[in-house]
């Protein structure tokens, strides 16, 4: 009953900034509460809500931003295996639930930081296709002006794109320690890998961050594989949200974008209010291999591919929720598809015709440096100018 | 732009028009570079992108060790690896997906023929994989740690320095871990960006204790490795990844040695000695045969193959007899393993040197994602040195 009072405030309050002759509709249409898996918890007395409310605007913006998302990596796909995009490419497709719900609860003014399969974080956090796109092919319009590549991506509260397995999770609990040091009311999510959750310094960091109480989400963003192998064979614990211990921790279906949702909203909440850390374990499933290189089923087989795609997609599930609530109607949906498709020739367009980033680049950005530095390099005699 | 154009080719080409540098200049550049090389003529701008900066050279074939097979470097890696498991009953082999044959397939097929309990994985944690194998070699089987990638071997770093390395001095002699062989795939991969791309070679050469060794090819690699595990010290073997399945060579199927700690002269000259090791040898091998038909240059090519301890003897006779030297590594110049060669050679053929010590190198910046053809020390630069020392 207090979820539904909760849930009832939250629809005035979003009605109160319409006017009157739409809040009939409006309330119609958000009036179907859409019920929820329940998630585990560990060590938490209250868990997040099951029965929630998802308005129109928000459904059709969730589809379309993973709609965008699943396009994006297919194109890199397409890209990478007409040798445009090199080097290594992880691509996000699959777990686009899990990005966009937990954008969906944070502020843009909150702090992000995860692995290398990062494309999906870096649109989600604000930057654009194109971008993206260019950092892929290495060229200067890139987000990272062509200088890191698919694994360096970065922007405003988006600290990577981090290539070293685990090494960004001491690194969001410095983020968040700063955050309340500052005393600005932010938290940090710290993401990470079912893989790297066998690294020792993800646990250096639970203890630090239980002990100081930074307001840090850690989310283990689970596909069951690291890499090739299964987390059977990986983790002696594969109840990966009970692994912080003394962290409370939830375990959350991450193919349903509203679950997440709903998970980071009670652990943004949690640590906002200065209850210290929480750990979210996210459920969910990759349809490429780990990278471009790995085809993806000599670990796995096709039919659980397809299983997990017919049964658990997370863009069909938001699309048949949607429907069925009469959200929205098939033809809408096709034109935001059309679009979607657009706006990514358009930005694969620019990602293989933009030029490469000048020469002087490769020595620049070393240092901080107020005078332009000396790089010596092949020659003693040829020094490059390092500028910063 | 145009200034650091010719900072690459100066002298080296006058046939190159240097206009401006946007995505013409640049392929023009990159196409007159590798026009030069042979076979690349006719290809399109995507594919002439892909070539890489040196050609193999395969070693000739070994007739002391019985009879042989053609093998690339992964294969000759799991020959030696097969060969081990066969002989040592205490041998394992452990790292991150070596149980499926590995990222590089350097392990197929071993876990089935030697059982799950040799063969196995470990989950993602560097330094619980080195640690645990000091501990396994400490107890006395041999111990065969795969670290992924080169780049990935810094957790490790404290475990291999602190523990490992010491472990037979601090105890007077009463433990070591001599039957420890940590593998990692080195060097750049033409794609590899910064994190699988790097050479940490120098980072452990200043760690006396452990030994550090690369190969240049599939028969060196099994030789050298077979030496690294049968050795009483724990040993550090750099497998060049580019060549795992460019490189190959008719390697013998029994097992040999090759010994460490003795560098190799793969050609005899009189006027300048280069020195590498691991990949950048072809190009070396290349250079020395630039230098000869351009520049009339005779060029001693000396393999390191050990980097610690390295066999200081090989290398000076070499340079009292032509006077210059050429050290050249894809590693950052600064502290890279070419300035404790530089500086041994002038303490003990000082008066012997013609010219000052050239080192050829990677410039001192992360290893590139989209630079990387302008960063590694190539044929043409190499080339240029050998011009400067000539006529200096």
């Amino acid at each position: 009953c207090g979820t539904m009072l909760t849930n009832i405030s939250n629809v005035l309050r979003a009605c109160a900034q319409r006017n009157v002759s739409a809040l009939y509709t409006t309330v119609c249409e958000i009036l179907d509460f859409i019920l929820l898996q329940k998630c585990d918890t560990h060590k938490l007395d209250e868990a997040p809500a099951t029965e929630v409310v998802m308005t129109r605007e928000e459904g059709l913006q969730y589809y379309r931003t993973m709609q965008t998302m699943r396009r994006m990596e297919l194109k890199a796909d397409q890209l990478y295996k007409q040798k445009i995009i090199r080097g290594f490419c992880h691509l996000y497709d699959g777990q686009e639930a899990c990005a966009v719900g937990i954008e969906a609860s944070i502020n843009l003014s909150d702090h992000l930081i995860t692995a290398y399969r990062a494309h999906g974080y870096t649109y989600t956090r604000g930057g654009t296709v194109k971008e993206i796109m260019a950092e892929l092919t290495g060229r200067r319009g890139g987000i990272a002006k062509g200088k890191g590549g698919s694994m360096h991506m970065y922007c405003k509260n988006f600290y990577g794109g981090n290539g070293i397995v685990g090494a960004q999770v001491p690194l969001g609990a410095g983020v968040a320690l700063a955050c309340k040091h500052q005393g600005r009311n932010e938290l940090c999510v710290c993401l990470y890998g079912d893989g790297a959750a066998n690294q020792g310094q993800i646990f250096e960091t639970y203890n630090m961050a239980a002990l100081w109480k930074l307001p840090v989400i850690f989310v283990c963003e689970n596909n069951r594989y690291g890499m090739g192998t299964s987390v059977e064979r990986a983790a002696a614990s594969t109840d990966y949200y009970k692994r912080g211990e003394f962290i409370p921790g939830l375990r959350v279906d991450g193919m349903d974008v509203l679950c997440v949702r709903e998970a980071t909203r009670f652990a943004a909440e949690h640590c906002r209010s200065g209850k210290g850390p929480i750990l979210m374990e996210l459920q969910t499933y990759r349809y490429h291999g780990h990278s471009m290189s790995d085809p993806g089923v000599s670990y796995r087989t096709r039919e659980e591919i397809q299983e997990v795609r017919s049964k658990s997609d997370p863009i069909s599930m938001l699309k048949d929720r949607m429907l069925s609530n009469n959200m929205a109607s098939v033809e809408e949906l096709k034109e935001i598809d059309v679009e979607v498709r657009k706006e990514i020739e358009d930005a694969a367009q620019f990602a293989t015709t933009d030029p490469e980033p000048p020469l002087e680049e490769l020595c620049n950005h070393i240092f901080y440096n107020n005078p332009p530095l000396d790089v010596r390099g092949t020659h003693p005699w040829s020094k490059l100018k390092s500028v910063s | 732009m145009a200034a650091a154009a010719r900072f690459f080719i100066r002298g080296a080409n006058s046939r190159l028009s240097i206009s401006g540098f946007g995505t013409g200049a640049q392929s023009c550049f990159g196409a007159a570079l590798l026009r030069l090389s042979p076979g690349c003529s006719s290809r399109t701008k995507t594919q002439r992108r892909h070539a890489s900066h040196f050609t193999y050279q395969p070693d000739p074939v070994p007739t002391q060790y019985g009879p042989t097979q053609k093998m690339n470097l992964f294969q000759s890696v799991t020959s030696a690896l097969d060969n081990t498991l066969a002989s040592d009953p205490t041998a394992v082999i452990f790292g991150e997906d070596v149980a499926f044959g590995g990222v590089f397939r350097c392990t197929v097929g071993l876990r089935d023929k030697y059982g799950k309990d040799r063969v196995f994985n470990t989950p993602l944690c560097e330094q619980g994989i080195v640690g645990f194998g000091i501990g396994v070699a400490v107890a006395g089987a041999t111990a065969i740690a795969e670290i992924q990638f080169a780049d990935y071997i810094y957790p490790a770093f404290d475990q291999i320095v602190n523990e490992a390395a010491k472990y037979r001095y601090r105890s007077g002699n009463l433990f070591d871990c001599g039957n420890l062989t940590i593998r990692a795939p080195w060097g750049c991969v033409g794609h590899g960006s910064l994190y699988h791309s790097q050479s940490p070679e120098a980072f452990f050469a200043h760690c006396p204790g452990i030994k550090v060794v690369i190969p240049r090819g599939p028969v060196q690699a099994k030789g050298l490795l077979l030496s690294c595990i049968s050795d009483k010290n724990p040993c550090i073997f750099f497998e060049p990844k580019i060549l795992y399945r460019a490189a190959v060579e008719q390697v013998p199927v029994e097992p040999y040695t090759i010994p460490l700690s003795q560098a190799e002269v793969l050609q005899e000259g009189s006027d300048v000695t280069l020195v590498a090791w691991g990949t950048q040898i072809h190009v070396m091998r290349e250079v020395a045969n630039m230098a000869q038909e351009k520049l009339g240059v005779s060029c001693e090519v000396i393999d390191l193959q050990t980097i610690l301890p390295w066999d200081t003897e090989t290398v000076c006779k070499s340079v009292v007899k032509t006077g210059r030297l050429l050290i050249s590594h894809e590693a950052p110049i600064t502290g890279g393993f070419a300035a404790e060669i530089s500086s041994t050679v002038q303490e003990e053929c000082f008066l012997n040197l013609e010219a000052p010590i050239s080192r050829v190198c990677g410039y001192d910046t992360p290893f590139p994602h989209i630079f990387e053809p302008f960063y590694i020390p190539d044929k043409w630069k190499c080339l240029e040195a050998i011009k400067r020392m000539i006529n200096y």
